[in-house]
């Protein structure tokens, strides 16, 4: 728990999937300090850790693990207690397992499992675009978040969790998936909250100051 | 429910933001810098943004002007317009893009779609392809601006982009590009019905009941929409207000 003035620094993992600029701004314009840690050893300067991501979840796996981030984020996370935000493929990296390519294994750390959103009549893959969440849980990431608001999502697969305890939120495309988790220092939202105005700002001001203890 | 998009478009020539009619003729609409700020307060759901000289040119993509007009964006942005190697799209996305669009390497090297989908994820690539309906109803699919002809019907060419991995199409009729008169109906129907992934409708709009009028008749996830905002006082706002007035599932105002 830190005080009110305390000055926090939200560390974005630059893995080489996708772009972290677009996060980084978005904290910039809110007013929190940001860095882009390119090097696991930048991960023990900062007080929150922001996981992005698009792409393939093999070669989202793949690049963790040669650039060695794993082992420092764990570290981070699980002995030092920082917390951490996984964005749409950060999110899904988080989940034990994706059929993405087959069978892939992710971090194991959300006691969930990732599979391909099915096309169905009125459903296109992939989701893109704004949709409503089904707010359910006690998570504090969507706290003062409105329960019509919408979200801007970008993406091919859902994580399903085994575990409901770390939903806090839902959406339906097709299936019912999960749009944010919540467990322990760990967080994920399947939507991007960067690019989703008001309600997307209140997520990231929720995820640097509204931690629980 | 996911909801239907509105997306404008800002084309991008010799620094200033143009818009042109059936991609021939074309008027200045403003700097790129203040118009992307106008759409940045308008709230738009996502802003595509073309430098649509760079391949008839022959050049590389206009890096200052869409850096500095994606440096004052905070919605989902689109980059295209000179794409033909993976390292153009790299770029694209490092300085702020969400998605790219590729059209005339697409139609020549379907090759560099299913490598930049392996190595962006389908949700990063959009195909944008331009269609030409002649006066006997026709379609021709378009490169080069609209100077080369594929010989490819559009159905046929959408079917394989999808197969190579494409996440989205842009479909623009060029026959309505610019002219006010409404959306080519029959095309969009066609191309929403050969695919299942998300299009984009595009060239036309000239009423907000034209916006309605295209979800409606097509099925199309998205609709964009240039010359109804540079030349008429629709914003994107008002636009919305309009489509949820008439039914249609946009994002609420």
């Amino acid at each position: 728990m830190l005080t009110p003035d305390a000055k926090l620094q939200v560390g974005v993992v630059d893995y080489g999937m996708g772009n972290s600029r677009s996060v980084v701004k978005a904290f910039e314009k809110l007013g929190i300090d940001v860095t882009v840690c390119s090097e696991p050893k930048a991960l023990a300067e900062v007080d929150r850790i922001v996981l992005p991501g698009v792409g393939a979840f093999g070669d989202g796996m793949r690049s963790l693990r040669d650039l060695n981030f794993i082992e420092a984020l764990e570290k981070q996370i699980f002995q030092r207690g920082v917390p951490l935000l996984g964005i749409c493929l950060g999110m899904e990296l988080m989940s034990r397992s994706s059929t993405e390519g087959g069978y892939i294994e992710g971090l194991g750390w959300f006691d969930a499992d990732v599979t391909r959103l099915q096309v169905s009549p009125g459903i296109r893959v992939p989701h893109i675009g704004w949709n409503d969440v089904e707010q359910c849980g006690t998570g504090t990431l969507l706290e003062g978040v409105a329960s019509n608001a919408t979200f801007y999502f970008n993406h091919s697969y859902g994580v399903h969790a085994r575990d409901p305890e770390i939903v806090s939120a839902t959406c339906e495309h097709g299936t019912r998936f999960a749009a944010v988790l919540e467990s322990g220092p760990v967080k994920g939202c399947q939507f991007h909250p960067e690019k989703s105005q008001d309600a997307g700002r209140r997520v990231l001001l929720n995820f640097v100051y509204r931690v629980a203890d | 429910m996911l909801r239907v998009r509105l997306i404008p478009i800002l084309s991008l020539k010799d620094g200033r933001i143009i818009k042109t009619v059936r991609f021939d003729r074309y008027r200045d609409v403003g700097h790129p810098l203040t118009t992307g700020k106008v759409f940045d307060s308008q709230d738009v759901d996502e802003l595509i943004l073309l430098d649509i000289t760079a391949t008839q040119e022959r050049r590389e993509p206009d890096w200052h002007h869409l850096s500095m007009t994606a440096d004052m964006c905070s919605m989902p942005l689109t980059i295209g317009g000179g794409i033909s190697e993976l390292h153009h799209i790299q770029r694209m996305l490092q300085i702020g893009a969400d998605k790219v669009t590729i059209n005339t390497a697409a139609a020549r090297n379907p090759d560099l779609v299913k490598r930049a989908v392996a190595r962006f994820g389908s949700e990063c690539i959009v195909v944008s392809m331009d269609v030409f309906r002649s006066d006997d109803g026709t379609c021709d699919v378009l490169v080069d601006g609209g100077y080369a002809s594929t010989g490819m019907h559009p159905v046929e060419f959408v079917r394989q982009m999808e197969a190579c991995g494409a996440g989205e199409i842009l479909c623009t009729a060029i026959h309505r590009d610019g002219t006010m008169l409404g959306y080519d109906m029959e095309l969009t129907r066609d191309i929403v019905d050969a695919v299942d992934i998300p299009v984009i409708a595009n060239g036309g709009a000239g009423l907000l009941s034209d916006l309605v009028d295209v979800v409606n008749e097509s099925g199309a996830s998205a609709v964009a929409a240039s010359s109804l905002f540079a030349f008429t006082d629709n914003k994107p706002i008002k636009a919305r207000a309009f489509m949820l007035q008439h039914q249609v599932h946009v994002r609420p105002v």
